[in-house]
């Protein structure tokens, strides 16, 4: 019965998939928003990975008699202090930018996804025990419970980026806990556990699909807040150190040569706008796409 | 109201007490020995150390640490600062007037910009106003405040001489730093104020007003404004705490005296008992806040005191 069966359950999945993608397909193509903050982001992710193309110069080697030139044809956005190459130096910080972002969202998004759907399905007790927690880690604003946990860990990119990533946890469990509450009414999610689903199972593999659109759009949008923090936090000393090419570190560094060589410090900047700007459009336009009730 | 005002206080005890519990476990969270980091850039002795543990009572029990942490808090005392060997809340307290003065003055920008902005683009909705002004506000959320400090400092101070570059005290001091931390704020009040605005005018009593022949002008600033800026009224208690913690790159970037750039000098000078003290008055500020918003919001929206 089960051999008869098989074959037809693997094309209908494939079928079912299909036709999402289809009815998703037009409405993704028909939003500028989304389309052109797609390209940005591609466009970066390129960048960030043919870089040694991109820009061939060394972004770390000094040239002391090459300092503080203004943007030129070979340099096009001028040199630092150190005569290090700005256009170099943000090219390669792209790559540095992007995984920082990423990673960090991963760790909040994997881990408050997690703790969301133990929450949400489990209910009572344990609901209660780790929605008090994740109320006190949300008194928290903003940038500081990241700074917290960088003055506990020690200024470095490694520790920014854990530290930006735990500080995004409470957000996606409240969120997740959220969609599961609701979700868990639905009839497959009773179906399966009377067949005998083990739990983790139920949650992963039934559950998970079901609530995937609002952690993508969560986490699309929190990427852009993750690089403004990550940035921020290496600006004031606080993430990677000399002499990683990262954008908020770069903006510190060209500070005290505002007056004479203002290039230093802008180009980082439109850097890091330019890349928040592609994801935060990519954001919104997949929250139109895949849940226009959350528009604001 | 008042049974709504102490269900709201109560619910706030335990939130207090997480975040004394959190702020107190940093201590025991850095990997190693705390007091050797934190004198890790002096010269010191095995008896410095164990006279270091000692002042800082590390060799008790969790708890008895915990009790006497929250009992001084409690008597504001938050410990001694390592570095200039003062008390912490004296050097908390002596700076953070410009921290609040700063954040108010962010929020009052970009509440007001950030309503006008979401206000015409609703009313305008789908045209160029709407939708330059909502690119312009995705452009404000993914500006990076510190940048446009920077760029403002290049313009205003260093190129047309306009306003100091550096330091607190008074208004001009005060100008571009509000600008730099409220821009995006604004856009984000902007964009939620458009929202509101637009799901108000679509509401059956704009429609009955507009019936009744009365004005634009009227429909909108008599019947539609005031409740499109009720839900705008929630996000400000998130606003202020995110604008509170902005500080600590804006005044890093103006140099300018506050709470912020004091909790990043004490991180990077591993003074613990400082970036305690700080990262403390920081969470129950924003707890406070969000405190009143909630009442705020429950005298403006009588719904929510009978949910």
């Amino acid at each position: 019965m089960a051999e008869t069966l098989a074959p037809r359950a693997a094309p209908a999945a494939g079928a079912r998939a299909r036709t999402r993608w289809q009815m998703l397909a037009p409405r993704i193509r028909r939003h500028k928003g989304l389309m052109v903050g797609l390209a940005i982001v591609v466009l970066l992710v390129v960048i960030a990975v043919f870089r040694d193309y991109v820009a061939p110069q060394n972004p770390i080697k000094i040239d002391v008699t090459a300092a503080l030139q203004g943007p030129e044809p070979g340099h096009w956005f001028g040199t630092d202090q150190y005569g290090r190459d700005v256009f170099s130096r943000v090219v390669h910080g792209a790559s540095i930018s992007l995984t920082v972002g990423a990673i960090a969202v991963v760790i909040a998004a994997t881990v408050g996804t997690a703790v969301g759907l133990v929450a949400g399905y489990y209910g009572r007790g344990v609901d209660a025990l780790i929605m008090r927690i994740i109320d006190v880690l949300l008194a928290f604003p903003g940038i500081l419970l990241a700074l917290g946990i960088v003055s506990v860990l020690g200024p470095s990119l490694q520790n920014l980026m854990i530290a930006v990533g735990i500080s995004g946890i409470p957000f996606y469990a409240r969120l997740v806990r959220g969609t599961v509450l609701v979700a868990k009414e639905q009839l497959y999610v009773e179906a399966a556990r009377v067949i005998g689903v083990p739990i983790p199972v139920l949650l992963v593999r039934h559950l998970l699909p079901n609530i995937v659109a609002p952690i993508i759009i969560a986490a699309t949008l929190g990427m852009g807040i993750t690089i403004l923090q990550a940035a921020g936090l290496s600006f004031v000393g606080l993430g990677s150190q000399p002499p990683t090419p990262e954008w908020g570190r770069m903006l510190t560094e060209g500070r005290d040569y505002l007056r004479d060589a203002w290039w230093i410090s802008t180009f980082p900047g439109i850097a890091i706008m330019i890349t928040v700007f592609g994801v935060n459009l990519l954001g919104d336009g997949l929250r139109d796409v895949l849940d226009p009730r959350l528009r604001i | 109201m008042i049974r709504y005002i102490s269900a709201r206080l109560l619910a706030t005890v335990p939130v207090v007490f997480g975040v004394t519990i959190a702020v107190f476990s940093m201590l025991y969270l850095i990997p190693g020995d705390p007091v050797k980091m934190m004198l890790s850039e002096f010269q010191t002795s095995p008896e410095q150390i164990a006279r270091m543990r000692a002042q800082l009572h590390l060799n008790d029990p969790f708890f008895v640490q915990y009790g006497r942490f929250v009992w001084n808090g409690l008597h504001g005392n938050l410990g001694t600062s390592i570095r200039d060997d003062r008390p912490v809340t004296q050097e908390i307290f002596e700076v953070l007037p410009q921290t609040v003065q700063l954040a108010v003055a962010a929020l009052a920008l970009s509440s007001l910009l950030g309503m006008a902005l979401g206000i015409l683009a609703a009313l305008r909705q789908n045209s160029w106003v709407d939708i330059g002004a909502m690119t312009l506000a995705t452009l404000g959320i993914s500006m990076p405040s510190f940048w446009l400090g920077l760029i403002l400092i290049l313009i205003f101070s260093l190129r047309l001489e306009l306003l100091p570059a550096a330091g607190g005290g008074d208004l001009p001091h005060l100008i571009m730093p509000a600008v730099a931390l409220g821009l995006g704020a604004a856009a984000i009040i902007a964009r939620l104020t458009r929202s509101s605005m637009l799901d108000i005018l679509r509401t059956e009593f704009v429609t009955t007003a507009r019936a009744k022949g009365l004005t634009g002008r009227t429909v909108v600033l008599r019947h539609a404004l005031l409740n499109a800026l009720i839900p705008t009224i929630t996000i400000f208690g998130l606003q202020f705490g995110t604008l509170l913690t902005g500080t600590v790159f804006i005044e890093t970037v103006f140099g300018r005296p506050g709470l912020g750039r004091l909790a990043i000098q004490a991180i990077l000078n591993k003074d613990f008992p400082l970036v305690q003290g700080s990262v403390l008055i920081f969470a129950l500020g924003y707890v406070v806040v969000n405190l009143l918003v909630d009442i705020v919001y429950a005298v403006v929206d009588p719904r929510i005191r009978y949910q």
